[in-house]
């Protein structure tokens, strides 16, 4: 105990400070809300990761969101095991032929209201793999899409900032 | 023109000497090609990759004993050539795939299934492909247990069915091809830094190694030589990749055994590593930074220094996640005797990375075909013989000590080496090809190129060490509980993507 006190004392908390939810980001969504279906949510979001497509690179950093130097449940945010427990889809990777049904399916399977973020340059635009004829496009051609995080991939705290302002959004609109 | 009959590599090659990449060349008929077969089949070398190239196809051989390997092509005129996978077992996905993207025709392929080609590509409606037929397993109170291609946590797309007989399992099938993203296709004409970037997201989780092996097989095939800063910054960030994934990988297996307090302590490490790649090199997965011709981006004194505290404290870090992990007679209670890799399976497949090594392999291309800068560093190359989980987890422990160690030599080197460049000058484009074989953090990793002489790529064909891991982990689950393939496959982390492509 004694150890843990004093390492609690000398090392501090691996934690972040939350980053503040941005104003594009959240003017975005603000507006995707406003067209669709909402309701008070609480402090929380379920979410469903759907790998499409991707190199596995968005994967990585959506894992170290769990990490305890990102701690994303602190913030209400949690990942889910099915899309009947989510209200978000967090989508990667270009859209491919083979994962078209799947990522179809997964968002069927999600109730309503749900949100849908495209995350990655690929999930986005199709990033380096536009123009294959094995991919379908970016997530917007399947499903339809709610906030778009870029980057190759975004790292971690960009992330954040983008489901806190999703949540900070649907939140303040749902009161 | 290779005679029938099945010899070893030092006879094929006789007198012909290996190109810059190491690899010598060589034209084979029908019957040298069977030859080569069955010399797989019976161990005289092992197979590598097994590609199609412009009418032709080909296959890498590696004989690590002799220190040789070969690149041998077979002329198809009609797409058709005798099947390796007839003969060798492991090749028998990649002569599926090889059918499904290029419509060569295997004679005498065991598999009549398609295998990346899912029915639903609009180029190529293909009804055969869909449903598919799985694998039969029968007798009473067997059960079906398909899982995926979403699958519950945040991890790639692929189907699995296992048959099980209560909690044993009695088959696993795997199928993938969910994330093809047809990455060879779009290299064909691509100029080489387009194709750079394509081949650094093969597998994201890999992309030093590819960036790394595309470097080496273009500057092999234009004789471009990188300067000596960049040979040693492309160590450095190749086993800080290394670093970061074992570490993760061993917090990852740790929490599917419910030791969540392991896991956090490997995350947290991890975060640790991808922070100070991210301030040294400027991107967390150092995406990008390995291209042909050298490196982007220098590291000076202070970057050195960065990264020399960064292996103090991963040093008292994993200490502390060793000694947990050793002192938990319930963690290992799951890991050991838990998902077996037999020698002769790992041998058969040639299985790289911590599964091949885990079970009784020797093979590291770091040390089996040094490639620089590891031809000027020390380093053991960690085995284990048991081939369970625990022996997964073993290897890549001692992989971490090893890779840090590597990182000191060459951060030594590099302070001690003058200021200079980072990048060779362009050299002029020609018509050549070049190879590469690549220790990543999960195995080696072929990749080929052939380039144009206007600067592009004719044609890329990587090979991730996937495709020899997951056939294995079918073979490995067999008769082990279905609550412990979560335990297995994370031991295995074979990649969804490098091996879809």
């Amino acid at each position: 105990m004694r150890s843990l006190l004093l390492n609690a004392l000398l090392k501090g908390s691996a934690v972040i400070a939350p980053p503040k939810p941005e104003d594009e980001m959240l003017a975005e969504v603000a507006e995707a809300l406003g067209k669709r279906a909402r309701r008070r949510l609480g402090r929380s979001l379920a979410i469903r990761e759907v790998d499409a497509g991707s190199c596995n690179g968005c994967e990585l950093e959506i894992h170290a969101l769990n990490n305890p130097v990102y701690d994303i449940e602190r913030f209400g945010l949690k990942f889910v095991a099915s899309p009947r427990h989510a209200d978000v889809l967090l989508v990667t990777g270009p859209v491919t032929w083979n994962m078209r049904q799947a990522l179809e399916r997964t968002y069927a399977a999600t109730p309503d209201p749900k949100w849908v973020v495209a995350l990655g340059d690929c999930a986005v635009g199709c990033g380096v793999f536009a123009g294959s004829s094995a991919c379908v496009g970016p997530v917007s051609a399947v499903i339809p899409v709610d906030l778009q995080l870029a980057g190759c991939p975004p790292p971690p705290v960009e992330i954040l900032k983008g489901l806190i302002s999703l949540m900070a959004e649907s939140n303040r609109k749902s009161v | 023109m290779t005679a029938p009959g099945t010899r070893s590599l030092q006879e094929l090659i006789r007198s012909k000497s290996p190109d810059a990449d190491g690899l010598v060349r060589l034209t084979v008929d029908e019957a040298g090609w069977r030859a080569l077969a069955m010399g797989c089949r019976d161990s005289l070398y092992t197979l590598s990759a097994l590609w199609h190239d412009d009418g032709t196809v080909r296959m890498a051989l590696l004989a690590p004993a002799s220190r040789l390997r070969a690149i041998a092509t077979l002329a198809t005129p009609g797409g058709a050539y005798p099947s390796v996978g007839q003969y060798h077992a492991p090749a028998i996905r990649l002569e599926r795939a090889m059918r499904d993207l290029h419509g060569t025709d295997p004679v005498g392929l065991p598999d009549p299934r398609p295998w990346l080609d899912h029915g639903v590509w609009p180029a190529k409606q293909n009804a055969a492909a869909s449903p598919y037929p799985f694998l039969a397993a029968e007798g009473d109170s067997l059960h079906q247990i398909p899982v995926g291609p979403v699958h519950a946590g945040i991890i790639e797309p692929g189907h699995f069915r296992f048959t099980a007989n209560g909690e044993a399992v009695v088959r696993l099938e795997e199928r993938l091809g969910y994330v093809h993203k047809g990455i060879e296709a779009l290299c064909t004409g691509a100029t080489i830094e387009r194709a750079a970037r394509l081949a650094a997201r093969i597998s994201g989780d890999s992309t030093a190694a590819y960036g790394f092996a595309f470097a080496l097989a273009v500057e092999a095939a234009w004789a471009w030589v990188p300067p000596t800063r960049a040979i040693l910054l492309r160590g450095i960030m190749a086993e800080l990749e290394r670093l970061s994934h074992h570490i993760n990988d061993v917090g990852a297996i740790c929490n599917d055994a419910s030791f969540v307090t392991i896991q956090a302590r490997c995350t947290l490490l991890r975060e640790d590593i991808l922070r100070t790649a991210s301030r040294c090199f400027g991107h967390r997965m150092m995406m990008d930074r390995i291209v042909p011709g050298g490196v982007t981006v220098d590291l000076h004194a202070d970057g050195i220094a960065t990264i020399r505290e960064l292996l103090q404290r991963l040093r008292s870090g994993f200490a502390g996640v060793i000694q947990a992990y050793d002192r938990s007679p319930t963690l290992q209670d799951r890991t050991v005797t838990t998902g077996v890799v037999t020698a002769e399976l790992a041998a058969r497949f040639s299985a790289g990375g911590y599964v091949g090594r885990a079970a009784g392999r020797t093979f590291d291309a770091r040390a089996a075909y040094p490639y620089p800068p590891y031809d000027n560093v020390a380093f053991k190359v960690a085995t284990r013989g048991a081939g369970d989980v625990d022996a997964r987890i073993g290897v890549r422990i001692e992989e971490i000590a090893q890779s840090s160690e590597i990182i000191r030599q060459l951060l030594d080197q590099l302070a001690e080496a003058s200021p200079g460049p980072i990048r060779a000058p362009e050299v002029a484009p020609c018509k050549a090809e070049g190879a590469a074989l690549v220790e990543a953090f999960r195995g080696d990793l072929f990749l080929s190129v052939r380039l144009d002489d206007q600067g592009r790529v004719a044609r890329l064909h990587a090979r991730d060490a996937s495709w020899f891991q997951w056939p294995l982990l079918e073979a490995a689950i067999e008769g082990n509980i279905v609550a412990d393939f979560p335990l297995l496959n994370k031991s295995f982390n074979c990649s969804y993507s490098g091996h879809d492509m």
